[in-house]
């Protein structure tokens, strides 16, 4: 993009790129608020299999008969739908924008401020959005039970998923945990910041550790279930 | 001391642009990379050659006008502008990368040379105050907190470079926009245009077509005035102020 070499009138602050980084941050705030009440349920497991299982059922019964069955859970659905069509959208948008920016690339350049999960989000975002399509598949549209076996059955399907006989598809999971603590470990801090809730040093070295305290508590605790079924802590 | 310095060569703003290698000989450890490139021009113009263009105007680190990526950095290694780099900071036999700020809002006019008229025009709407001309008005007339006060002065030590943009992956100007944000922003003659003043330079800075800022900091490690990250979330924190009253 070249120079508009004039000064533009009648700016709105709704249109601007910070408002795109406001939703992208918001919208990511919903995800972690969804990923800690996801990491609670599944954590279950280590209850056995009727709590889980129970666990699983009172999501789709909550709320009756106010509501009707997984009533609740298709309004968090589509918050969710909604909230990941924001945060896409404005991923590819700004993206772009960066893109034609620098539409002449450095023949050398060095990194000597940013981490290694900021300068990974737009992959690691990809690389999170085809797990997060496999994952539905296996435990949510498709129910893919990796062994063949029962897909009825949550806790299961989840034990027969992390089998040892499929380590593959457990190393697959933990590979997504390790880019989702990527992501989160720049994005909170990126979000408060964009938020503007980082106005001094002291404000923006606890968004940094908070980023760290999310990443490791959402990726170390969903990492705990295909840890514990690999080494034979959670059976059948 | 004896270089190799690879120097990116355009004849103007519209022709091809390329890298070329020159070998230069009894570099002194204290000249500032200015005066090496001046070493180079003369053996250039010896030879005949055409001189390598480069911006430069005080070369006492204050004006804001040269600024060169070197070796993938903006100013070069040290914290500070490309006239304060002295060539200490570099050792005999090294093979020196010299790039223009790349950033499409920052055009190319020649060699090393970009245009930040782009700088100008984010200032120009709305980055000063409104006041009536006239006699300077006592200085204690207008009371500032301290703490505001020394706010104020650190980040109006933004010279207007350019290093922010040209080491950020995005090609933002956020750094910029921050720090000129939080200056008229921290200080009561700033408060009457606070909320159109975010709105409109944010406006002028996207359609100059600089990026969106990622918060990932190579801007901050780059800037020779070392202006802090905090300037972009109070630039953020000005914007959504300015949203929430419907600007």
């Amino acid at each position: 993009m070249t120079p508009v070499a004039t000064l533009v009138t009648g700016s709105k602050s709704t249109r601007s790129t910070i408002a795109l980084k406001m939703l992208m941050a918001v919208s990511g705030l919903i995800f972690i608020g969804f990923l800690l009440a996801h990491m609670y349920g599944n954590l279950k497991v280590f209850a056995g299999h009727d709590a889980f299982n129970t666990y699983a059922e009172h999501l789709r019964t909550i709320g009756e008969p106010m509501l009707p069955h997984a009533g609740l859970l298709w309004i968090i659905r589509v918050g969710l739908i909604a909230a990941l069509v924001v945060h896409v959208a404005s991923a590819i948008a700004l993206t772009r924008r960066a893109h034609s920016a620098r539409s002449t690339k450095y023949v050398v350049k060095k990194n000597k401020g940013s981490s290694l999960s900021s300068r990974t989000m737009r992959w690691g975002g990809l690389a999170l959005f085809l797990f997060i399509i496999w994952h539905l598949l296996n435990f949510t549209i498709g129910k893919i039970n990796p062994t063949g076996g029962a897909t009825h059955d949550p806790y299961n399907l989840l034990v027969d998923t992390f089998d040892p006989s499929v380590w593959y598809i457990s190393v697959i999971y933990l590979l997504a945990l390790v880019a989702l603590g990527f992501h989160l470990h720049h994005g909170v801090w990126s979000a408060c910041q964009t938020l503007g809730f980082t106005n001094a040093a002291s404000s923006r070295a606890r968004a940094k550790d908070a980023g760290l305290v999310v990443a490791i508590v959402i990726a170390g605790g969903f990492a705990l279930i295909p840890l514990s079924v690999l080494f034979g802590i959670v059976t059948k | 001391m004896n270089l190799t310095l690879n120097i990116w060569r355009q004849a103007n703003a519209t022709a091809a642009g390329a890298m070329h290698r020159y070998e230069l000989a009894g570099v002194s450890e204290d000249m500032s990379f200015l005066e090496m490139l001046d070493v180079l021009n003369e053996q250039l113009n010896a030879n005949g050659e055409e001189p390598v263009a480069f911006d430069s105007d005080c070369r006492e680190g204050i004006c804001g006008m040269c600024g060169l990526m070197i070796n993938g950095q903006a100013h070069g290694p040290e914290v500070t502008t490309t006239c304060q780099l002295h060539m200490r900071s570099f050792k005999d036999g090294d093979e020196i990368t010299v790039e223009p700020w790349r950033a499409d809002p920052f055009p190319v006019v020649k060699d090393l040379v970009v245009d930040r008229s782009a700088f100008d025009r984010m200032i120009q709407n709305g980055g000063f105050i409104s006041a009536n001309t006239g006699s300077a008005p006592d200085a204690h007339a207008a009371p500032v907190e301290k703490k505001l006060a020394d706010l104020a002065f650190d980040v109006a030590t933004c010279i207007g470079c350019g290093a922010c943009v040209a080491a950020c992956p995005n090609g933002s100007a956020s750094l910029f926009l921050g720090a000129k944000i939080t200056h008229l922003g921290s200080l009561p003659q700033g408060q009457p245009e606070r909320d159109t003043r975010v709105v409109s330079m944010v406006g002028q800075h996207d359609a100059e077509g600089f990026g969106g800022c990622t918060n990932i900091g190579e801007c901050a490690a780059a800037c020779p005035k070392e202006i802090p990250l905090d300037v972009i979330s109070r630039l953020n924190k000005d914007l959504r102020t300015a949203m929430a009253k419907g600007y």
